[in-house]
């Protein structure tokens, strides 16, 4: 098969099946090809983002531009009609804000138009509707849908069942690939790379899912990753299993370990609720939260990230160091999903 | 004289050999032979075995194999051969293969995963490695090893 009739198919795939893409139908771009190959059959073009492993590091580059690309724009403060006429359908059946506002807020911003339900607790899905049946009628009413659903693997039922693409808001404890996509986009603005940096994770590793998704993508860079947090609440083994043994991963529950070496400072929520006894959250909290004292032993040009909402694990003051990139980091979030969706649909 | 001889002969039906040694328990398991079935099956546990040290038989009168039963004792088994009888000859022999997707034989160990909902889907695992056998599950995208897998079956 040659590269175009590749992606051709790709395209007219009356199921579309990634897993088909990642096993099975040679990957175009690690044969090097021509840099405007990659402009004329993009690789995301009509097909779903269920996983940060169906982003390739090609794809990462060309949303990264994208992104630089719509932020201008949006400065600009101009109507786009780059999404013109297009629909996105939004299924939330786990509550979120920022994630869902920002998906709406891109399409919205692009020109084009968004349908949603907005209570998944009144309408048939909650009256025993299968998921499979859902997607069969959203996509007849919509061209791209971004779905969240409290079950690992719902996204990608979802886009076994549609013909047109779905974007992985969140499933379960599984993959959060466009919270991903925004994090690397920030290393990668607040730092002007990924390679070569020192990035420490911290907190809560065992259930956070933008943890698992960043570690997996950041081993396809050159970085070495220092994973922080108590005991109980560490990496799962098997996301530790799919880290390739190139990518240098040091464990340790003290988080003064990390403060002087690293680059990025991954903050995530620790969980009340993961805590049977209350003490031991108070303790535990205390000893994995960065307030001032930790940012001043901190590199000059290092930065904090956090996926929000922070509540204690980072102290209020912190937020006027210019370490602190959370806030940009969730900024960004418009730009990466107007850059994913215009890349997906355009 | 080799020593499966002194399991009595079958006039029809299929010998599964070079089992590992104590996997004939899931092999019965797979096969759901238990108090309820009809076929007579002989049971070859520890049989001492020059190719590999020690190993399990199962022979069972009557009765083949469908495809999806081959594919999951080659999870417990994988070099298992099947032999099948017919007028007390081997007609037909076969090693079995780990299938490259292992589709529909066993349940996600993940429970919230949502190939163990009501969604009409069935589960599907890529296999990741055949020895050691790990499999991830194409939806979940979670790893599941050996021991998980022989207990999902
Ligand atoms: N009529 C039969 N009744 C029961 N078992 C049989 C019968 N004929 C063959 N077998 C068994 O079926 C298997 C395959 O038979 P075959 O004659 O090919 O064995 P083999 O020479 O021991 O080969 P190998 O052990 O290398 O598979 C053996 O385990 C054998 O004991
Ligand atoms: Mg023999
Ligand atoms: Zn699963």
């Amino acid at each position: 098969m040659d590269r175009r009739s590749t992606v051709y198919a790709r395209c007219i795939l009356p199921v579309s099946d990634p897993a088909v893409h990642q096993y099975d139908i040679y990957h175009p771009f690690k044969k090097g090809f021509l840099e405007q190959d990659r402009y004329s059959y993009p690789m995301l073009k009509n097909r779903s983002v269920v996983s940060i492993d169906d982003v390739s590091k090609e794809d990462l580059t060309e949303i990264f531009e994208t992104s630089d690309e719509m932020s201008r724009l949006l400065e600009q403060h101009k109507p786009l009609k780059i999404m013109d006429g297009k629909i996105m359908a939004t299924l939330f059946y786990e509550p979120s804000t920022r994630t869902r506002l920002s998906f709406e807020s891109a399409m919205n911003r692009l020109g084009g138009s968004v349908i949603t339900v907005s209570d998944t607790g009144s309408s048939s899905i909650s009256k025993g509707e299968t998921l499979a049946d859902t997607i069969r009628m959203t996509e007849s009413y919509s061209d791209i849908i971004v779905i969240r659903h409290p079950m690992e693997g719902a996204a990608k039922l979802a886009s076994r069942f549609s013909s047109k693409p779905v974007i992985n808001a969140g499933d379960g404890s599984g993959q959060h690939p466009t919270q991903t996509l925004m994090d690397l986009y920030t290393i990668k603005k607040e730092k002007g790379r990924i390679d070569g940096l020192n990035i420490a994770m911290i907190g809560d590793l065992r259930y956070g899912r933008t943890v698992h998704s960043l570690l997996l993508a950041l081993s396809r860079f050159d970085v070495s990753v220092t994973l922080v947090s108590p005991q109980i609440l560490g990496i799962p083994e098997h996301i530790l299993a799919r880290v390739p043994d190139r990518t240098e991963i040091t464990i340790t529950d003290n988080l003064s370990d990390v403060l002087k070496k690293s680059d990025v400072f991954y903050v995530t929520r620790i969980q009340k609720e993961r805590f049977t006894d209350q003490n031991e959250y108070q303790s535990v909290i205390g000893s994995y939260s960065v307030d001032e004292k930790a940012v001043s032993e901190m590199k000059e040009d290092a930065i904090i990230m956090h996926p929000l909402p922070r509540i204690d694990e980072i102290s209020p003051e912190v937020d006027y160091s210019k370490k602190a990139a959370y806030f940009r980091q969730a900024a960004n979030g418009v730009p990466v999903r107007m850059a994913l969706v215009s890349t997906i649909l355009g | 004289m080799e020593q499966t001889l002194k399991i009595s002969k079958i006039r029809e039906g299929t010998v599964i050999d070079h089992i590992p040694a104590g996997k004939a328990i899931k092999v019965l398991a797979i096969l759901r032979i238990d108090e309820k079935g009809s076929q007579t099956v002989s049971v070859g546990i520890r049989v001492p075995s020059g190719r590999i040290g020690s190993k399990d038989v199962v022979k069972i009168e009557g009765r083949y194999l469908e495809r999806f039963e081959v594919d999951k004792i080659s999870l417990v088994a994988p070099e298992a051969s099947i032999s099948i009888v017919k007028n007390y000859e081997v007609v037909e022999k076969f090693i079995v293969e780990i299938p490259e997707r292992v589709t529909g034989i066993i349940k996600c160990s993940n429970r919230n995963c949502i190939t163990n909902s009501k969604e009409p889907v069935v589960s599907e695992f890529h296999v990741i490695s055949k020895k050691p056998l790990i499999l991830r599950c194409y939806y979940c995208e979670r790893n599941m090893q050996e021991k998980e897998i022989l207990n999902n079956l």
